[in-house]
């Protein structure tokens, strides 16, 4: 008696249903310790996943938590279809946020036409700059980009806390944080009295681009072939270094709007808290998409149910908001060990013959 | 030879195995009897489903039907691991050692028990076995300094130091240069005469003769018959094996045309550890001719391929295409001045996640952009006209990967053929296909000839060199040691120069052997 894994895709059908079971699987595993707080876990899973979509305030606010997901997930995935495993989107979401904040101090007195592009500008070259070093150690000198990307990440959070604790500390304010940036230049809502704002827009207006990149133009094929074989792409004439600089250089970009739509679309100033961990997010968005951008869609709105879920759930019932945390952690650890049954399937017993 | 020896319980009994890959059928029903201390021959063409059986035996497959018996014992083997079990080991083509660790740690690797290792105790015992066995390799040697010949020692010994009584080596002088082949036989010989029983996986026919006791002949995944070698002769065998007479292969009279359009000028290159594998390599190709370019594996065919394929950089010399110098490392400027590249491993010409469409455009993708996107409708059609013409079996837009190695190397020819390429460069383009699909690559480079093309044709099968050749190059360490004409060109004398025993003994002056 034995268990094997083998390979053997998923009729389609089952596809959809994949992300259901994994809820599922999530319920029962967490419900005991949900039950160890004193809460019925029913209750707390209506509060988790149906309660955020049933009001409208509460709906809308899935899409703000999903706004900087969507940004993220899409810059890490744009960098993983061409082979460049960019763990550095935290870093360069900074990197953004910063130099957002710089021409967004700039911008009092310029209307917000020009203002809010320049703003988005400014965090889009910031994150292509903080994504150059690595995305040129990997092409000229075959360096690693895992670690060197991930290590930048604490760099540029430590710069950002210096920036925030020396120059740009906001005189008015007891909490290590920027001045606001010019009126002009922060993001316009897009719903009245809700935090929805220009960001959500712009994030999926990058997805359907990065889409069409990807999937209808000679680059994006290019990409592709660079990301699932680079041997042959080369031996196809492809300038593969060329192609990995690029994907590396506009994810790091991506990742750097992230920087700037937080801050213009949320914070106002810059913090040190500005990303909880998105950018590390972005990854397991990107995974849980299948390095798809409407996956990528679909998997950053589902994450910003959970996270708006978790407040949700401890507001109403009193539980800690790390009870939350655990089910978030266990749902995603669940989801993905679930979709890769879209690909495997395991048997059991010793096989025929 | 020895009555009491197939008097005795067979060592391995492997009964009416079957074998199917997808649409190949790689063993049909073929009955295979190891008898205990002997050296028995596994002959066949390449494709003949000689390393299948092998790779049953020991476990990386699963037969469809068939049984296995070890020493008279029915036997399930699941795994390399119950087929060890069994006495069973394996040094396959490509090894399965540990380059940053020493011969003792590779070869006591995954036969400990125990957390603890000693590793003193562990190298004195592989000293121990390596004396023992008659088996020269120096136990606290790094794998990663070794010579492939031996590695090839590091892996027999691993086999044997875990009790193997039963070696299966695949194509184990396909690495090896004239002078470690005579040891590993003469270690194989000692081994056989202390009891161990070998199968020795090849399809090289003079080895055969010098080493084994018996051969199994196998063809098309079928066994076509077990001799004696004391009862048999070459020629038995070549026909055994090819199903035909070896006969000079007449070839249709042809004009042969004088433009020369591939000429390699002095060209050397190195190999990916830096060493010159291409020394100074000058050839010419002409309009309609196929040069075939004969060598033992490792003899810089590989690098050659891949200087000419543009993904590797001459380190001097030059490639010329119709009288025009062509920088090497570009395969665009290559494909650009008409070469027509048909590479070694067709799974690294191939994106296997991309579909058959996408990769049959890969290279000139430029072609199929309108208004700056792809045009898909244009990528379809160019694939679906390209399946009808080149007969292949799928669809445009399956994954590549899903296709069979003989569709796979239809797509990667489509791809090519239909640019209508001046030059061919073609490297071992039937490896691993099943006969029809050989049949059918042959064919086509035949028809290309007559074109008008100048093909050269890299190959480790001799038989595909005679058959298609109008005249053959031979490379032995890199160099180009002779050209001769189709008609000149015969199994013995190749096999000579090949094994550059004939260049030795050339470059001696007369008398002075």
């Amino acid at each position: 008696m034995g268990i094997r894994v083998e390979r053997a895709p998923a009729p389609l059908w089952i596809r959809p249903l994949l992300p259901l079971l994994a809820v599922l699987l999530t319920f029962v595993i967490t419900a005991g310790l949900v039950m160890a707080v004193g809460v019925n876990p029913f209750t707390a899973y209506y509060y988790f996943i149906v309660e955020p979509l049933a009001g409208r305030v509460s709906a809308i606010e899935v899409l703000v938590k999903a706004t900087p997901l969507l940004l993220t997930g899409a810059a890490v995935t744009f960098a993983f279809v061409g082979g460049y495993w960019n763990i550095g989107a935290e870093g360069q979401l900074y990197a953004g946020a910063t130099a957002a904040t710089a021409v967004g101090l700039l911008m009092e007195g310029v209307p917000s036409w020009l203002a809010i592009p320049a703003v988005v500008l400014a965090g889009f070259v910031a994150g292509v700059l903080w994504a150059l070093p690595p995305a040129l150690m990997k092409v000229k000198l075959a360096i690693d980009e895992v670690v060197t990307t991930l290590l930048l990440n604490s760099v540029a959070l430590f710069g950002v806390s210096a920036l925030l604790n020396g120059p740009w500390r906001n005189p008015i304010s007891q909490w290590p944080q920027s001045p606001e940036i010019a009126a002009s230049a922060i993001f316009p809502r897009l719903i009245p009295r809700t935090r929805l704002h220009l960001g959500f827009l712009l994030a999926i207006a990058i997805i359907l681009v990065l889409w069409f990149v990807i999937n209808r133009t000679a680059f994006g094929l290019r990409m592709r072939a660079v990301g699932l074989g680079p041997r042959a792409a080369r031996f196809a004439g492809i300038r593969v270094e060329r192609t990995v600089l690029t994907a590396a250089l506009v994810s790091g970009g991506i990742a750097g709007v992230a920087g700037a739509s937080q801050l213009a679309g949320i914070h106002y100033s810059l913090i040190e808290a500005i990303s909880p961990g998105y950018g590390y997010t972005g990854i397991i968005v990107a995974t849980l998409g299948t390095l798809n951008m409407v996956g990528v869609a679909l998997a950053a709105l589902f994450i910003g149910l959970i996270d708006t879920g978790a407040q949700t759930v401890s507001r109403a019932l009193g539980v800690p908001v790390y009870l939350g945390d655990v089910i978030q952690a266990t749902l995603l650890l669940v989801t993905l060990s679930v979709l890769l049954f879209q690909f495997y399937r395991i048997r059991w017993g010793r096989r025929a013959g | 030879m020895d009555t009491s020896r197939s008097a005795s319980v067979p060592a391995v009994e492997m009964r009416g195995i079957v074998k199917r890959f997808q649409d190949v059928v790689a063993n049909d029903r073929v009955d295979f009897t190891l008898l205990p201390g002997e050296i028995h021959a596994l002959l066949g063409e390449n494709g003949a489903g000689k390393t299948t059986l092998m790779r049953i035996l020991y476990g990386l497959y699963h037969a469809d039907q068939g049984e296995i018996w070890v020493r008279g014992q029915p036997a399930t083997i699941r795994s390399p691991k119950d087929a060890i079990a069994r006495g069973i080991g394996m040094v396959t083509q490509h090894f399965a050692l540990v380059p940053p660790l020493t011969v003792a740690e590779n070869v006591i690797l995954g036969h400990t028990s125990g957390i603890r290792v000693d590793l003193a105790e562990a190298r004195r015992r592989v000293a121990a076995a390596a004396q023992r066995l008659r088996i020269p390799v120096d136990p606290g040697a790094r794998v990663r300094d070794l010579s492939v010949g031996e590695r090839q020692r590091v892996e027999i010994l691993k086999a044997l130091y875990r009790g193997a009584q039963v070696l299966i080596l695949d194509e184990p002088t396909a690495v090896l240069v004239p002078q470690e082949v005579e040891a590993l036989f003469a270690s194989l010989r000692r081994l056989r005469d202390s009891g161990l029983s070998v199968v020795f996986i090849s399809h090289k026919l003079h080895e055969v003769m010098a080493l084994c006791d018996r051969v199994t002949v196998l063809r098309q995944g079928r066994v076509v018959g077990t001799v004696s070698v004391a009862e048999t002769d070459r020629n038995t065998l070549a026909r055994m094996m090819v199903g035909r007479l070896i006969q000079p292969v007449s070839r249709p009279a042809h004009p042969a045309g004088h433009r020369v359009l591939l000429r390699l000028d002095r060209l050397s290159a190195r190999d990916d550890r830096g060493l010159l594998a291409v020394k100074e390599v000058s050839l010419a190709v002409r309009a309609g001719e196929i040069l075939g370019l004969a060598g033992v594996s490792g003899n810089g065919q590989t690098e050659l391929a891949q200087v000419l394929d543009g993904t590797r950089p001459a380190e001097s010399g030059r490639v010329l295409v119709d009288g025009q110098e062509v920088p090497t490392g570009d395969p665009v400027a290559l494909m650009a001045a008409g070469i027509g590249r048909i590479p070694e491993d067709r799974h690294e010409s191939v994106v296997a996640e991309l579909t058959v469409a996408e990769n049959m455009v890969l290279e000139h993708l430029d072609e199929f952009v309108r208004n700056g996107t792809l045009d898909r409708e244009a990528i379809h059609r160019h694939a679906a006209r390209l399946i009808q013409q080149y007969q292949i079996r799928a669809r445009p837009e399956d994954p590549i990967r899903t296709l069979s190695g003989g569709n796979m190397q239809k797509v990667i020819l489509a791809r090519v053929l239909e640019r209508a390429p001046k030059v061919l460069v073609v490297a071992q383009p039937t490896r691993g296909l099943d006969v029809g699909a050989t049949e059918y690559v042959r064919g086509k480079l035949v028809e290309q000839r007559e074109r008008g093309a100048a093909i050269l044709l890299i190959s480790e099968d001799l038989d595909e060199i005679l058959e298609l050749s109008d005249r053959i190059a031979v490379i032995y360490e890199g160099h180009i040691v002779a050209i001769l004409s189709g008609e000149e060109a015969d199994p013995e004398r190749l096999g000579l120069l090949m094994s550059g025993a004939a260049l030795r003994a050339e470059a001696r002056p007369p008398g002075g052997m």
